[in-house]
């Protein structure tokens, strides 16, 4: 079984790599944000898949902080680079209609 | 028997999330323009995610560990969406326009209108 979660977590890696491969190649801003959190998403996963192979359970709640901060930090980003201020808002921001 | 089949269960939802992992990291990789990336990206991240902590949920049992992965599955089940549509909205915003066939003719090299951002390579 920790042979199959090994193989699961180095396919995950791989989509890691290539994700990072956008995010330093991305022409826009936004293809890195994207490749961002499609690193974040699978970091998620990564700790998750580490509990179950290490089988110490406390890891979990890490993953489960993980997946509370990327959404807050990918939107607070994205809302950053839009209004180049965290606290701006109007024409064309992201929450705009 | 019957753990042999939760374990052969879980082992098929852990590689068929590892593999739709990587389909969609190559389609990050390899489609034409930002919104053909955020597709990728966003469909095989809800999946991907959906597949491993099952597969994980189905090794665990009834445990303390189960309500704290199926805590995640929830929160990624709301929250991928809504970063992708944040993410798409804030790329149309920003005056990045989606690439169609109207702007790409058959044997031409794709052509930039004027007011355009440069094209995505």
């Amino acid at each position: 079984m920790t042979t199959v979660l090994v193989l699961t977590a180095l396919a995950i890696f791989v989509t890691m790599a290539l994700a990072l491969v956008r995010a330093l190649k991305g022409p826009s801003v936004y293809d890195r944000i994207v490749a961002v959190n499609v690193i974040g998403t699978k970091t998620v996963l990564i700790v998750a898949l580490i509990t179950a192979i290490s089988g110490n359970d406390d890891l979990i709640d890490i993953a489960l902080v993980y997946a509370l901060i990327n959404f807050i930090a990918i939107v607070a980003v994205l809302k950053l680079s839009r209004m180049r201020d965290l606290a701006a808002a109007g024409e064309g921001d992201i929450t705009d209609g | 028997m019957a753990e042999t089949m939760l374990a052969v269960v879980s082992g098929i939802f852990l590689l068929a999330g590892g593999v739709f992992g990587i389909l969609g990291g190559i389609g990050l990789l390899r489609f034409p323009d930002f919104y053909s990336r955020l597709h990728a990206a966003g469909i095989t991240d809800t999946l991907c995610a959906f597949l491993i902590i099952v597969g994980l949920v189905i090794q665990a049992g009834l445990a303390l560990v189960s309500i704290k992965l199926m805590l995640i599955l929830i929160f990624m089940v709301f929250t991928a969406p809504t970063a992708s549509h944040a993410l798409a909205r804030a790329g149309l915003a920003a005056g990045d326009d989606p690439k169609t066939v109207e702007s790409e003719p058959m044997g031409v090299a794709p052509l930039s209108s004027p007011g355009d951002p440069p094209s995505n390579s």
